[in-house]
């Protein structure tokens, strides 16, 4: 990685050099950069699954690829997008960046267990990619019994494994994270002054404490099943593959708050910033991460509407499902409101912030249709399941991801990336987004379902849309890798507090130093008190 | 609207479309509002606010409500679709990789085509002999994974004739796209040309007594006297009692499961002293056997089961 060196102050690039100053380090800063690294390589792995994916259904007939081929991209595309990318990705390199400098710390609590977790993530990471070059994985990213323990031919065992093992980096990131914020907070941080990213990424990582064991032992059952013939989900020797099910999606449902929640902690920062206000309703925001999290653990078997459970508990898991929409629909409301006589610019991640809010509210309102247990039965398993979950994980978690890159580069690398390039990059994102999964809800609601290699030609049409927006979204995705790499080297030099923004980590200066402060901070207000802060030079737009 | 059931889900679905719509419009224009009105200017501060509790309470009750809307139509459509009626006919579906075996109670088999008399109420009972698959008529609105080692069963009741697709919408391996097939809903006159013609070996009842025979199941469940199994006549749809003190409906996945596991509900003052038929008899067979039993219930008035009936079902319900 290239090192700006800044000068003058020592600080966490700067303050030792050579590969072993980064593979043995315990700050949190440098491993969150090992991660930042790690999971971009795996998001072009799995981009470039999509890619073929898109490329396949380009045409009705199965033409660039065998239909085992198509089945191990859209496995390969599944799996690494949501374990080797998503799951991480704003914990592991944001929070982790900023967690201790946000609650006035040095480092997290387990600076060593943080290191661990991050070697247990590349040991997953290498054993996916073996079995990728190997011969890669076509049960879909779900595993489903009986085809992943019996009749699948692939490399079953090997995917299961490394996914288990990738779930203790989460683990154990989780825990530290948990810890952190209970007992390494600065004098004067209270909960109820706590910055709403940090208490989103502890609803996150309760989750992640809770639900993560679960999924490994799923996944431990699966990898004995196909090894000894246990019989746990086979029905000859009386075993049940419904069970899988409520066991994969016991931590999967609430996996998806993984991704989402730590992308509206940095939502829940930059729209305050950019509009120069304090946040609307702090208290509901904080509280509507932890209820999410709480009832995210109650909704799994609305994955399993049309899989045979009973009629009774379908309705209970439908009702149960609408419950989790009311806090998602709770922060929306409250950032728009946040706007409101505020003194709105409209900077990167600005953008970003307004694209999460538009695509997460179309994400989260179709997501409605498959709580609906009538609507459901039409929609499971079609385009229009996959065209909801992007627009959450992908409309949400990626576009706040990129927002919150961008919002911290400056802190980060201690240079500004190219403005004009960032708003144009956003944009790009957008539209290029849109234009690859809209077309998918209307091929759902036709009946095109999902996992299909070929299909009837009537939905080429829309098919071709898609792919055409997959590419532009491809270079949406590839301008932020090359101008953030520019900027390293030709960046303006970032001040300290680029943005004006209130918060711990815009206090100490860009790039932060090894140990973060130098005086431990002493917190007197509440987060978010812009009126006390300036407006910001640079990026105080025309006139 | 080529079933029954798409009428109310579409219905439904433009309710939802409507919602989804308004609230997107809804914040996407507060959205564009406030960015550009309230866009940075010199000279011009922000308004700082706490933030309203009148306003917090709204935006989550008002949500709710409308949701609990959509929660209450989804789950009467979904009742009904989950509650058959009486009178439809019935055919036995079994999926394997790639392919769709139907066979309809009267005996006619098909593969990868289902062929319906138009306004009549269908039923499908289906099972899976390797993987799951999901039996998925879009123009129905119908979907039902089908699953190895039970039955799921789903029902419809096609309005217009025409061919229709059918997909397989659970992943099930390499040719998981290729597992499709059609539903073709015909004229009942049509539909009674198309029953008559093609070899037919008797209905599925007819072939399941042959089995019941075979397999010796007769010796222990006799009809005439109380043998060593419980009686079989009039069983169908009626309560079981256990031996565990569980009781059961005596419904087909039940009729089944005590076929191929005999050991997994012990009727209450009977001997697990039945054979596992598990590995011994195809899915087909299996289904032909269920078709028997059920017919066991539905003998016409005055025929030599009937006396039985009554009598048959306090045998196997009254406990020892």
């Amino acid at each position: 990685m290239e090192i700006p060196n800044s000068g003058e102050r020592k600080n966490y690039l700067n303050a030792e050099y050579g590969i072993r100053s980064w593979l043995f380090t315990t700050d949190h800063k440098r491993i969150a950069m090992l991660y930042l690294l790690s999971i971009t390589l795996f998001f072009f792995i799995g981009g470039f699954a999509a890619l073929l994916i898109r490329l396949e259904l380009l045409t009705p007939g199965g033409d660039l690829l065998t239909a085992d081929a198509y089945n191990k991209a859209f496995t390969t595309h599944g799996q690494i997008m949501v374990f080797f990318f998503l799951i991480p990705s704003i914990p592991a390199v944001l929070g982790n960046f900023l967690i201790p400098m946000m609650v006035g710390a040095k480092d997290l609590a387990f600076p060593r267990i943080n290191l661990i977790s991050w070697y247990i993530y590349i040991a997953a990471g290498i054993l996916y990619i073996h079995c990728l070059v190997t011969g890669g994985v076509d049960t879909g990213w779900t595993f489903y019994p009986t085809f992943s323990t019996e009749f699948s031919n692939t490399k079953v065992i090997e995917a299961g494994l490394a996914i288990f093992i990738s779930g203790f980096s989460s683990i154990l990131t989780g825990l530290n994270f948990v810890v952190t914020v209970h007992r390494m907070r600065a004098p004067g941080l209270t909960w109820s002054r706590l910055p709403l990213f940090v208490w989103s990424h502890y609803a996150t990582s309760i989750i992640m404490l809770l639900g993560t064991p679960v999924i490994a032992i799923t996944l431990v059952l699966v990898v004995l099943e196909r090894a000894l013939n246990l019989g746990i989900f086979d029905p000859t020797r009386g075993g049940d593959p419904v069970l899988f099910q409520h066991l994969f999606w016991f931590y999967s449902h609430p996996a998806v708050y993984i991704m989402i929640l730590p992308s509206m902690a940095v939502i829940s920062e930059i729209v305050p910033c950019f509009s120069r206000k304090r946040v609307f309703g702090y208290s509901f925001v904080a509280i509507s991460s932890i209820a999410i999290a709480a009832i995210g653990f109650l909704v799994w078997a609305h994955h399993m509407f049309v899989a045979g459970i009973s009629l009774y508990s379908a309705i209970v898991f439908s009702f149960l499902s609408f419950l989790v929409a009311v806090p998602s629909a709770v922060k929306i409301f409250n950032w728009t409101a946040t706007m409101y006589k505020g003194s709105v610019s409209f900077a990167t991640p600005m953008l970003y912030a307004f694209g999460f809010i538009g695509l997460f509210t179309i994400g989260g309102l179709t997501g409605l249709f498959l709580a609906t247990l009538g609507t459901d039965v039409h929609l499971h398993d079609t385009y229009f399941v996959i065209a909801h979950f992007h627009y959450v994980m992908v409309g949400g978690a990626i576009m706040g991801y990129l927002g919150g890159i961008h919002f911290w580069w400056p802190k980060i690398s201690g240079r500004m990336y190219p403005e004009a390039w960032g708003r144009l990059a956003a944009l790009i994102v957008f539209i290029g987004f849109n234009l690859t999964f809209f077309p998918q809800f209307i091929l759902g609601y036709l009946g095109m379902p999902r996992r299909y290699w070929q299909y009837p030609p009537e939905y080429q049409v829309l098919n071709v849309l898609s792919t055409a927006g997959a590419t532009i979204l491809a270079v949406g995705y590839l301008l932020p890798l090359v101008y953030l790499l520019w900027s390293l080297r030709y960046g303006a030099p970032a001040e300290d507090n680029p943005w004006k923004a209130t918060g711990l980590e815009w206090t100490t200066s860009s790039p932060p130093p090894t140990f973060n402060f130098d005086e431990t901070p002493v917190v007197t207000e509440e987060a978010y008190a812009y009126d006390k802060m300036p407006l910001p030079e640079e990026v105080t737009l025309e006139r | 609207m080529a079933s029954s059931h798409a009428f109310w889900e579409d219905a439904l679905y433009i309710f939802l479309v409507a919602v989804t719509v308004a609230m997107t419009v809804l914040i996407f224009a507060t959205v564009a509002v406030f960015a550009t009105k309230y866009r940075r200017r010199h000279g011009r501060e922000a308004t700082q606010i706490e933030g309203s509790l009148l306003l917090e309470i709204g935006w989550t009750v008002i949500p709710l409500g409308i949701m609990m809307l959509m929660f209450v139509g989804g789950a009467l459509l979904y009742f009904h679709m989950r509650t058959p009626p009486r009178d439809a006919a019935e055919v036995y579906v079994v999926a394997k990789q790639w392919m769709w075996k139907l066979e309809h109670a009267e005996g006619q088999m098909e593969l990868n085509e289902l062929h319906v008399p138009v306004d009549r109420n269908v039923r499908l009972i289906m099972t899976s002999q390797d993987v799951i698959h999901s039996f998925f008529v879009p123009a129905f609105r119908v979907k039902m994974d089908v699953v190895p080692g039970r039955y799921t069963t789903m029902w419809f009741r096609a309005t217009k004739t025409g061919t229709y697709h059918l997909f397989c919408a659970q992943f099930c391996g390499t040719m998981h796209s290729g597992m499709i097939g059609q539903v073709v809903v015909m004229d009942p006159k049509d539909y009674q040309a198309w029953m008559s013609g093609g070899p037919v070996t008797g209905s599925l009842a007819e072939n399941g007594q042959k089995l019941f025979q075979q397999f010796g199941c007769s010796t222990c469940h006799r009809s005439d006297v109380q043998g060593r199994g419980p009686a079989l006549v009039g069983l169908f749809g009626k309560p079981v009692q256990l031996q565990d003190g569980r009781t059961v409906t005596a419904d087909e996945d039940y009729i089944r499961e005590s076929i191929v596991n005999s050991q997994a509900k012990i009727v209450s003052g009977f001997q697990p002293i039945m054979p596992v038929f598990q590995g011994q008899i195809s899915d087909e067979q299996l289904n032909a056997l269920v078709a028997y039993v059920k017919s066991l219930s539905q003998a016409p008035a005055g025929q030599a089961g009937t006396p039985e009936l009554k009598s048959a079902g306090t045998q196997s319900q009254s406990p020892q």
